[in-house]
């Protein structure tokens, strides 16, 4: 809501400094988005009148005027403007004026020619207007008169955010009651005058017993000048709230609109056949609204109609064919209660609103209709002329107003500040809300205009927003004291991240929508979660894995130099599931591409490969010892992608980039990448602790040959189900292949390190332990290595 | 001079001309060997009268204890050289930089989050988590939001096939605690929120961080003396201004949007904030006549923005190392 300070002002007038009356209102909850001056500051600018106007006798384009100011003699003025003539009134800057841009105006001479000022356009003081050249002011513009006084200069528009709670607000009547309420300073009454009919004319109104609306009033007003001009005065204030002149009349009802906060409309009488009916649409009916939009009515909309069809949707926008027009003759007015849940949610279904659903949504003054009417007839009259009908109410279901019980305890107890019952008393007399005083506390009556107060909370805000939110305490809590849970076994999430970050890879955040097409290539997923209104065609799924997200980072951060690039997420993924519903759970996932280390004197320029991503996939579920199966992935290079198992249930995978997506996705090589399930990489697990043995440890190493297409796993499997209770430890720790070995074989060597809590090996039981894991190898298809 | 002194002087002589190590105990055995100079003396005192034999005898030994002494010192000087020597052959240039790589990092919003997080637990606030997509019920209705509340325009909604939506907020976390928990509730729910929206002061995505505190007499002065005290903590400056201003939301009654006082002498908002409405209490099954509360939002990117000087949004998203690495 934007309006004009000195408006405001006009009604109540508080000792307060612009920046005063500012703070002021935000902090009553009016918030104060902007104030910005009507005009930037110039001096020395009066009304001038062009007396004579002479061409210069040495410039084509200069003309030398003589221009009364008011000062008794004609001041001689060179001006270049092409709409300077005799006659006009115009701005006149004489000398020692300081326009806008720090422009000192002084006695000169123009080509030879004495010029004592400078005649001004609306741009040169800062208030552009839509004229070539000078500012033309009205004939009857007081000559000498300062310019800044005359036009209302020294003002300044101030613009709110109010809240869908303050309809009460949307208006300089409401704003001006608010600040009356917290200053105490006096309100200028409105004191409306109802307007004596001067004709019988009038318009049967019926509301239909379904029609959610609670109050009609209408006028018709004969014989007006619709094309009369609006007064300056009334443009001002509209342009000032950000509203463009239309015509006399459609001004008039903004100007209520605004003045007021009531909605108003005209219609054009001429167009109306027979009376008004308030009713709801019914299907099938069709109206042009005053936007040209062609609105499909349906019967959740209600409508303003005549006896033949609908002139215009209540509350939100009334119909092309029967608004009043700059010809229209007679006319007729509506005032009207519309209940706000009848047009709440409307405006953004039919994809347009206007100030007037804007405010019925959230509540108009339903006492306020006939005060409304009767201003804007005055208004007609005194601007188009005219003779206006009786006025002709029609109720409704009107809102009702329970009254509202709040507790002096119950306020101190929320608010924890202790307001004695005299101070809140003298709250609500400021505000306007009838109440009666009780031992425990009060019961108060809403207003009309006030659509927030129901129950005892409401009131309760009231209090502290007059009281000062500043003015309540804010001393340490009392509570209390209690300890966090802190589970063992759950690593924390910020010992995850760090531990990634540890092993350079940094932390991202990519948009949980993605393309189609990723969830195609990396997850396989033909029928992702899809967004109904997406922001972009790129981001209209859900995505079921992190991987197109580092893979975009990555691509991204290639084209930008980067030639090593670690990465990592943790974020939510989205799979839907055959009854519609959605998993939602956390994952992490990585990406690694480029160097194993930074380029660096010290190390061997080494891609980083599978078994790097695979330590680290490793050390992110340490201690807990994974299993690692061969799988098919479609993001993922065939025979380089692994599914991990813990306890035999995959929590995820790892794998390098499929080489057609390197390709596809303008990689220069291809990326590793790994994807687990945020839960089971948090469960470590409490230490269960073995006993430390006091023995010497023995260790036997074994070197097997195998068939390059067996895994290491399976051997190990094998021999680790053939291990004695002693077997304390069984690793693999070199794969080999070449000269010794046949083609197409490798070697695997495993280290055995058997040792018993209570006793000192002998050679036997180390020779039949190592046996058996070498028989259950080569039953596995492994040959002891010669 | 006797026999002994000759013996010794020429021996220490022989020592001090050795160049290495071998000529050294060559020198050695020359004089303390089996057969050596000094030890032949010794062999003689045999022969010697008793009381000759104690004058003599220590007399030899003596000689054989300087020269052992010269001997050492010698022996410790070539192998403090040899030492030195390989000292200075083993040098290196520390300067040149570590072997291996060094750490990455968190992005700033994590870090954000995580700080804002551990400055409530140690209040006594727990984390909660929740799910992105949210039915109406848990993101609008419970929140006292019906459809139609013109409250829904300030939230522009994503929706998704089947009618659920993105959770435009982190309120549906604290509406799943409550129905789960009973008072006293003491939480902090951060996490990723949506709204249709896009320019440098607004993504599409973007990371808010929600707080509630219910127990039978939690007041709005603990809701002024909770945020306050955070955001001091928080931006590490005890006399930082915060005020608390008259606003409007569905989910709370006596609302508060919080400004902080920045170092230009602007007022900047940061979050919104208010006593539960008791609908929403009651929405979850508490009773407000027993339990009162409070809660409040705030923007994680907006304070990550803050404390870092970031001035557009969208470098959050944009994933550039180039700016996320300066956070490490």
């Amino acid at each position: 809501m934007q309006f004009s300070e000195q408006w405001l002002r006009s009604r109540v007038n508080p000792s307060l400094s612009t920046d005063e009356l500012s703070y002021l209102l935000t902090m009553a909850g009016l918030e104060v988005e902007d104030v910005v001056a009507a005009a930037p500051a110039f001096t020395g600018v009066v009304v001038g009148e062009v007396k004579e106007c002479e061409q210069h006798e040495n410039a084509d384009r200069l003309r030398v005027t003589k221009v009364d100011v008011g000062s008794g003699e004609l001041v001689q003025i060179v001006c270049g403007a092409p709409n300077v003539a005799v006659g006009v009134k115009v701005p006149c800057a004489l000398p020692g004026a300081i326009l806008p841009g720090d422009f000192k105006i002084k006695p000169t001479k123009m080509r030879g020619v004495e010029s004592g000022g400078m005649l001004c356009s609306g741009k040169e003081l800062g208030v552009p207007d839509e004229v070539d050249g000078l500012m033309l002011l009205p004939a009857d513009a007081p000559v000498g008169q300062n310019i800044r006084d005359y036009l209302g200069l020294d003002d300044s528009l101030f613009t709110l955010k109010i809240t869908p709670n303050r309809a009460d607000c949307l208006s300089i009547r409401g704003i001006a009651r608010e600040v009356a309420a917290l200053t105490g300073s006096p309100l200028a009454a409105w004191d409306i005058a109802a307007v004596a009919p001067q004709t019988d004319s009038k318009l049967a109104v019926a509301i239909a017993d379904n029609a959610p609306c609670g109050r009609y009033v209408g006028r018709v007003v004969k014989n007006v000048n619709a094309a009369a001009p609006t007064p300056d005065w009334m443009k001002r204030r509209l342009e000032r709230s950000g509203l463009r002149s239309i015509s006399a009349i459609v001004d008039i009802t903004n100007y209520i609109l605004l003045e007021q906060g009531q909605p108003m409309h005209a219609f054009d009488l001429g167009k109306i056949n027979g009376g008004i009916t308030v009713r709801m649409a019914a299907a099938g009916e069709k109206l042009v609204c005053l936007n040209e939009k062609e609105v499909a009515l349906t019967p959740d909309l209600m409508v303003i109609a005549d006896d033949q069809q609908p002139l215009a949707i209540a509350g939100i926008m009334g119909g092309l064919d029967s608004g009043v027009t700059t010809a229209s003759r007679d006319i007729f007015l509506e005032s009207a209660f519309f209940q706000p849940e009848a047009i709440a949610g409307k405006a953004r279904a039919l994809g347009f609103g206007s100030d007037s659903s804007y405010r019925y949504e959230r509540g108009v003054d339903f006492a306020l209709q006939t005060e409304a009417i009767e201003r804007a007839t005055a208004l007609v009259q005194e601007i188009c002329g005219g003779e206006a009908g009786p006025l002709t109410e029609t109720v409704g279901q009107l809102p009702q107003r329970s009254s509202v019980t709040v507790r002096t305890a119950r306020v101190a107890r929320v608010l924890g500040v202790a307001l004695a019952a005299e101070q809140i008393a003298a709250i609500f007399t400021r505000l306007g809300l009838a109440f009666e005083q009780n031992d425990a506390g009060f019961v108060v009556s809403a207003p009309s205009f006030r659509f927030d107060i129901e129950i005892e909370e409401d009131l309760i805000e009231e209090i502290a927003r007059v009281y000062g939110y500043d003015n309540i305490p804010a001393d340490a809590p009392l509570a209390a004291q209690t300890m966090l849970p802190q589970p063992e076994g759950l690593r924390l999430r910020s010992e995850v991240r760090r531990l990634l970050a540890g092993r350079d890879f940094q932390e991202i955040v990519s948009y949980a929508f993605v393309e189609e097409k990723w969830e195609r290539d990396f997850a396989g997923n033909a029928n992702p979660v899809r967004l109904i209104n997406p922001i972009a065609s790129q981001m209209s799924v859900m995505r079921s894995s992190l991987i197109g997200g580092l893979v975009d980072t990555l691509a991204a951060n290639l084209n930008r130099k980067h030639s090593r690039v670690r990465v990592f997420e943790i974020a939510r993924v989205f799979h839907k599931q055959a009854d519609g519903s959605v998993q939602q759970p956390e994952v992490i996932a990585g990406l690694a591409h480029g160097g194993r280390v930074d380029e660096q004197w010290a190390s061997k320029a080494e891609r980083v490969d599978f078994y790097d991503i695979k330590a680290d996939v490793e050390a992110l579920l340490y201690p807990r010892m994974a299993e690692y199966r061969k799988a098919a992935h479609p993001a993922f290079h065939p025979g380089r992608c692994a599914e991990v198992l813990l306890n035999g249930a995959v929590i995820g995978v790892l794998g390098e980039l499929h080489p057609q997506w390197v390709q596809a996705y303008g990689l220069t090589n291809a990326p590793v990448l790994f994807e687990l399930a945020v839960e089971a990489v948090e469960q470590v697990g409490r230490v269960q602790l073995a006993p430390v043995s006091k023995f010497q440890p023995v260790r036997r190493d074994l070197a097997l040959v195998v068939a390059e297409d067996v895994s290491a796993a399976a051997i190990q499997l094998a021999m680790k189900a053939a291990a004695s209770a002693f077997v304390r430890e069984l690793a693999l720790f070199d794969v080999y292949r070449g000269k010794g070995v046949d083609e197409g074989k490798k070697s695997l060597a495993f280290r055995i390190v058997l040792q018993a809590a209570d006793r000192t090996l002998v050679d036997d039981e180390v020779e039949q332990a190592v046996a058996a894991m070498l028989a259950a190898a080569q039953a596995a298809g492994a040959v002891l290595r010669a | 001079m006797s026999n002994v002194d000759v013996i010794l002087k020429e021996g220490l002589a022989a020592l001090d001309a050795v160049t290495d190590l071998v000529e050294l105990e060559q020198v050695k055995a020359r004089f303390l060997g089996k057969s050596g100079a000094l030890t032949e003396l010794l062999k003689q005192l045999g022969k010697l009268s008793p009381d000759e034999r104690k004058t003599a005898g220590a007399t030899i030994n003596a000689a054989k204890q300087a020269f052992e002494t010269r001997h050492n010192e010698v022996r410790d000087g070539f192998n403090a050289a040899k030492l030195a020597a390989q000292l200075a052959a083993e040098s290196l240039d520390v300067t040149l930089p570590g072997r291996g790589t060094t750490p990455a990092g968190l992005h700033p919003v994590t870090l954000t989050l995580e700080r804002i997080t551990s400055l409530f637990a140690s209040m006594g606030f727990e984390v909660a988590d929740g799910p992105e997509i949210e039915t109406d019920f848990h993101n609008f209705q419970a929140l006292n939001i019906p459809e139609n509340h013109p409250a829904r325009a300030m939230q522009d909604t994503f929706y998704v096939e089947g009618g659920d939506v993105l959770r435009t907020h982190t309120s549906p976390i604290q509406v799943r605690y409550m129905l789960d928990h009973q008072p006293p509730i003491k939480i902090v729910a951060p996490g990723r929120v949506y709204r249709v929206d896009s320019d440098a002061t607004h993504s599409p995505m973007f990371h808010q961080m929600e707080g509630l505190w219910i127990d039978q007499n939690v007041s709005f002065a603990d809701l002024k003396a909770t945020i306050t005290e955070f955001l001091r903590r928080f931006f590490e400056r005890d006399d930082m201004q915060v005020r608390f201003r008259p606003s409007f939301f569905p989910f709370t009654e006596t609302s508060a949007e919080i400004d902080v006082l920045d170092e230009q002498g602007r007022w900047l908002e940061v979050g919104g904030s208010g006593m539960v409405h008791p609908n929403v209490l009651r929405n979850v099954g508490i009773d407000p006549e027993k339990y009162t509360g409070f809660a409040f939002g705030i923007g994680l990117d907006r304070f990550a923005m803050l404390r870092y000087g970031v001035n557009d949004l969208r470098l959050f998203f944009e994933n550039d190392l180039t700016f996320l690495k300066q956070f490490n």
